[in-house]
């Protein structure tokens, strides 16, 4: 056993540990917050798994678009709207977590048998290191076109529906909205800057 | 084509000549430029700190830090060892965890974006094939440890701080990474290694920036968004915010965000000069230089001479681009949150589309002189 393969053997077991710990926490934690962290920790313990395959460029893509856009994006979400609220408590959870918990183990123990069963042929192909980033533009741009046009129509798609989500604009007439601020601000109420009592 | 000098392979022949095994001798090397290129990081920042008292002095016709050493050139080390030696304050009803790892989630990935700056032909810790790409998917971390800072610190103003940050950083991303693909394209590689070597063909004429003035002007207001330089510091926008996301960090917390502010202007500036100024290349070519003297390119004396001036050019560029950010910080006040939305969505982003349609055409028309 030499020092590169004992290295990327160590490396791989700690993330291994990293990723199943961490994605088992965002799913068990009570604190919302944290879940959201540990999924930017998962994301990154991901890329690194990327890295130790060779594909330094789908482990760069991972971080920018998992870590940089979809986690932050859940941060923005979390902390915008994070209400500290009393949930009313569910009848019958503890049987509804069984439930989860059984169905969540079932596709565990199917995962583990196909990746038993399956005839994997070992060592798998060389990677090709460097020469991945061409490789990947090649196909996105030859045999790969059509199914990463129809990706960029269902973002753009998503993100039109965003923008009228958003832009619901109640139509007030400008006068209205002015005349009712200065109302406001105004007329009405009259607040002495002293208090009666302190002037006698 | 000449290699330069390779310090590597003569370390690790020279440790292999004591007896050790090759991989050893790799093993050895590795920590060694990472830490090099940490302590210049390091220094970078107390230089530019320095810089900025100087200069912020000069702009305000005061003089500045002057007992310190010579012209108050100490004066950064006394900040750094008066943050050093201050009580570390986590307030009382704060998330003590994330509120630790915050600034180290902000600070790594900065550094680790170090390992892409050329310095030479192999004067850098590794020549990786997804080279500028690399930078710009680490500094897409940057925002969750502000977030996380903001958060956990259980106060108004840093969470409207840390929500800014990110904010910032998102939207001044997507033009920023628009502008460096234009250079890709041009350059056909995302290794800066290779996007510096394709700018000196013919001295400083051949430099990006004549090819691309506009991705040069995006690129900089991009980073300097990035940076939260003083257009652009809203996060921490005293009059309104305190201090941001920085609010409740007193010592070494506070100053790992300082570190990371300035080694991200230092870093930013190297990059300007490695995609749009020609990074290590002297104006005149080292080639027409050697020739003058007589002596082969391949001489230890020009091959030395060659990696030191190259060094000397990377961080004179990158430090006038300092000079540059540090009196627009100076002499320019703070645009609106919806102004620099504004300008980061509606001007930035659709110029810099242009940009790069404008720079694929005319790679296709004018193929010799913008990369075929």
């Amino acid at each position: 056993m030499n020092i590169a393969y004992s290295t990327e053997l160590i490396c791989f077991l700690i993330l291994s540990a990293v990723i199943i710990s961490g994605s088992l926490a965002v799913v068990l934690l009570e604190n919302i917050v944290y879940s959201a962290f540990l999924l930017g920790g998962v994301f990154m313990a991901v890329a690194g798994l990327y890295l130790l395959l060779n594909a330094s460029f789908v482990a760069a893509a991972q971080i920018l678009v998992y870590v940089g856009a979809v986690n932050v994006l859940i941060l923005f979400a979390i902390m915008l709207v994070n209400k500290k609220e009393k949930l009313k408590p569910i009848e019958g959870l503890r049987t509804r977590k069984l439930i989860s918990g059984g169905v969540c183990g079932g596709l565990l123990i199917l995962l583990l048998r196909v990746s038993i069963i399956t005839q994997w042929n070992l060592p798998g192909p060389s990677s090709i290191g460097e020469e991945a980033t061409e490789r990947i533009g090649e196909h996105l741009f030859t045999d790969y076109l059509l199914p990463f046009e129809l990706a960029s129509i269902l973002l753009l798609m998503a993100m039109i529906g965003a923008i009228v989500l958003a832009r619901r604009d109640v139509s007030i007439p400008r006068d209205d909205i002015n005349n009712n601020n200065n109302k406001k601000s105004l007329s009405d109420k009259k607040i002495p800057l002293l208090s009666e009592n302190s002037l006698k | 084509m000449n290699s330069g000098i390779d310090l590597e392979m003569s370390f690790t022949q020279g440790v292999q000549n004591l007896g050790l095994s090759h991989e050893l001798a790799h093993l050895l090397w590795i920590p060694l430029p990472m830490l090099l290129v940490l302590v210049s990081a390091v220094i970078g920042v107390l230089v530019t700190v320095w810089l900025e008292r100087k200069i912020s002095a000069a702009a305000q016709q005061r003089i500045g830090p002057e007992y310190a050493g010579a012209l108050g050139i100490l004066q950064p080390m006394a900040d750094g060892l008066k943050l050093l030696v201050k009580e570390d304050i986590i307030p009382a009803r704060a998330d003590s965890v994330l509120f630790t790892v915050g600034p180290i989630l902000v600070l790594v990935p900065v550094i680790l974006s170090w390992l892409i700056v050329p310095f030479g032909q192999n004067l850098l810790i590794s020549n990786v094939g997804i080279g500028i790409f690399l930078w710009i998917a680490l500094s897409s971390i940057q925002p969750i440890g502000l977030l996380m800072s903001g958060y956990s610190s259980n106060n108004k103003y840093s969470l409207l701080g840390g929500l800014r940050a990110a904010a910032q950083s998102i939207s001044y991303e997507i033009p920023l990474a628009l502008a460096v693909l234009a250079i890709v394209m041009m350059s056909n590689s995302l290794s800066t290694v290779d996007i510096v070597e394709q700018q000196n063909t013919a001295g400083f004429l051949s430099w990006n920036i004549w090819r691309q003035p506009v991705g040069f002007i995006i690129f900089w207001i991009c980073a300097l968004a990035e940076c939260e330089r003083l257009p652009f510091d809203l996060p921490e926008a005293e009059e309104e915010l305190v201090a941001g996301y920085q609010t409740e960090y007193a010592g070494m917390k506070f100053a790992l965000f300082y570190l990371a502010g300035y080694i991200n202007l230092v870093l930013s500036a190297l990059l300007v000069s490695v995609l749009y100024l020609g990074g290590w290349g002297f104006p005149i070519s080292i080639d027409w230089f050697s020739s003058l003297i007589g002596l082969s390119i391949d001489n230890p004396l020009v091959q030395i001479m060659a990696g030191s001036i190259g060094i000397v050019m990377t961080i004179l560029k990158a430090y006038l681009l300092v000079f540059l950010a540090i009196l627009l910080r100076w002499t320019t006040p703070r645009v609106r949150i919806d102004q620099l939305l504004d300008l980061g969505w509606k001007f930035l982003l659709p110029i810099s589309l242009v940009n790069l349609l404008v720079t694929a055409s005319l790679k296709l028309a004018f193929p010799m002189t913008f990369g075929g």
